[in-house]
């Protein structure tokens, strides 16, 4: 209890906030990371991913590959890379990027594969183009099991990139891992804590955002409940 | 006129969907093929636009080889109403009617009046046009998709049992209006169902497809039910059932049409 309070005081103190190398800049930095992170991992894997459930193809290969993927220690292939690429952010980029690919890709071919087939081929059939159809179609039908995989990923990835400070300088990870080594445990407490306010806000942003979008008038369908009529005729 | 000559289907495994078929469907007219489930009707209808390609043979539009044209054209010149009605969720009414439209070039203010339009034509409510498919009753998403169909004016339209899925009722409504709608519209329709009744309200021509989409007997609804070609048309028409065995009884000088067991169906004229 004693340790959380100091925590709390060290939190309050403006010094640690706003001298070089303070929390604010730390905070900027891993938010940094992590929308840096998630946005190159989304750049490769949703494209791969909505590809995967347009065409139907590999899916069983990719969700192998993908659930695998997820069993990788990003501690154990931080180090592995740490030690090829030597000090800097080069490694644990690398390993987030790892680390966020696989709830990407699920997000993407599962949304995708889970559209009415109906619709699909509703869509083909009056003269849609392929582009078209995953345009117009799938994307707007998947939207919320894609933005699902892009909260589950930042989510792994805000807290993973305090990893960033074993071989680099950059985060609040630095706090856990100089606390962990000074006993500063005040520190690394504070540290800790502010990476689950980040984690929480950013989930709260995109609990926000999808609520916000379920409703739009366009995706009212489920929410609202109109009274079916008899066809009149 | 689309033309079916000598038409295979086989799927990856070598079996045949429809096995050397050829027939015509005249400019203007109403086909209707029918058959049990199966039998390869559905892949027919849905070589005309190419969601199929026949393993041999081919389908001609006024002498034109389809697989000569491209795809995503063909089916946008060609109206086609599915079962499920294949609309798009997550698009209104209206948005889902302006499809063929849109794709075509017009204008959204065009595509949309042009959908508005077509509510008219198939008898829905303007009101409707804001809905959500999911929102619409079975028959009124299957206006929908008509009207989605009509929408850019094609010469041909193609209907893959799209009464199937309402209520029989219903299904006798919007059998009745696509009656008048064809005399008004005169378009080559071909027609997919597994229902005979359904069949006889509407063609102009029948093709009784057995399996492998095998023609047991193509003829007008009254060569059909008075003619059967073989045991099978016979069986699948049911020319025996009771109430294709009508007779004239009299009840107190009226003159009234019974089914075989004598229940009685309507009064008969002069």
């Amino acid at each position: 209890m004693e340790l959380l309070l100091q925590a709390f005081s060290w939190l309050l103190t403006p010094e640690s906030w706003t001298q070089q190398g303070g929390a604010l800049q730390r905070l900027f930095e891993h938010l940094g990371v992590t929308i840096g992170v998630v946005a190159l991992s989304a750049g490769i894997a949703l494209p791969l991913g909505v590809m995967i459930g347009h065409t139907r193809r590999w899916t069983t290969a990719v969700a192998l590959l993908a659930g695998a993927a997820r069993a990788i220690p990003t501690l154990g292939l931080l180090t592995l890379l740490g030690l090829a690429l030597g000090i800097g952010l080069g490694a644990p980029v690398l390993a987030l990027l790892v680390l966020a690919a696989p709830p990407l890709l699920a997000g993407a071919y599962a949304g995708v594969q889970a559209v009415d087939p109906e619709a699909v081929d509703g869509a083909r059939s009056v003269g849609m183009s392929e582009a078209e159809i995953i345009r117009s179609v799938e994307l707007p039908l998947a939207l919320p099991v894609i933005v699902g995989g892009i909260r589950s990923a930042t989510l792994q990835v805000v807290a993973t990139a305090t990893l960033a400070a074993y071989t680099s300088d950059t985060g609040l990870g630095r706090y856990i891992f100089s606390g962990l080594k000074s006993r500063d445990y005040p520190e690394l407490i504070a540290g800790s804590l502010l990476v689950i306010a980040l984690a929480l806000l950013l989930d709260g942003s995109f609990a926000l955002l999808m609520k916000s979008r379920s409703r739009a008038p366009r995706s009212d369908r489920q929410t609202t409940t109109i009274p079916l009529e008899r066809n009149p005729s | 006129m689309i033309e079916f000559d000598r038409v295979t289907k086989r799927y990856a495994d070598g079996s045949p969907a429809v096995a050397d078929v050829s027939f015509t469907v005249p400019s203007h007219k109403t086909v209707v093929l029918v058959g049990s489930s199966g039998s390869g009707k559905t892949t027919l209808l849905r070589m005309v636009n190419r969601m199929v390609d026949p393993t041999s043979g081919r389908v001609l539009i006024d002498d034109v080889d389809v697989t000569t044209m491209d795809p995503v054209r063909l089916r946008r010149s060609i109206g086609y109403v599915l079962q499920s009605g294949g609309l798009l969720p997550h698009r209104t009414v209206v948005e889902n009617i302006a499809i063929v439209p849109r794709l075509n070039g017009a204008t959204r203010p065009d595509a949309r009046e042009r959908a508005l339009t077509m509510l008219d034509t198939v008898g829905l409510d303007r009101d409707l046009a804001s809905r959500f498919p999911a929102q619409l009753s079975g028959g009124q998403q299957q206006r929908v998709g008509v009207a989605r169909a009509l929408a850019s004016d094609p010469n041909i339209l193609l209907m893959d049992e799209p009464f199937g899925a309402v209520d029989p009722i219903v299904r006798r409504s919007l059998q009745h209006e696509l009656r008048e709608l064809q005399r008004t519209l005169g378009k080559t329709i071909l027609f997919v169902t597994h229902d005979i009744d359904e069949a006889l309200a509407l063609a102009d021509e029948i093709i009784i497809v057995a399996a492998h989409g095998a023609i047991a007997q193509r003829g007008t609804p009254t060569e059909i039910l008075t003619r059967p070609a073989n045991a099978f048309v016979a069986e699948f028409v049911g020319v025996d059932r009771p109430e294709r065995r009508l007779r004239l009884a009299d009840a107190a000088g009226v003159e009234v049409v019974t089914d075989a067991s004598g229940r009685p169906i309507g009064t008969l004229e002069r």
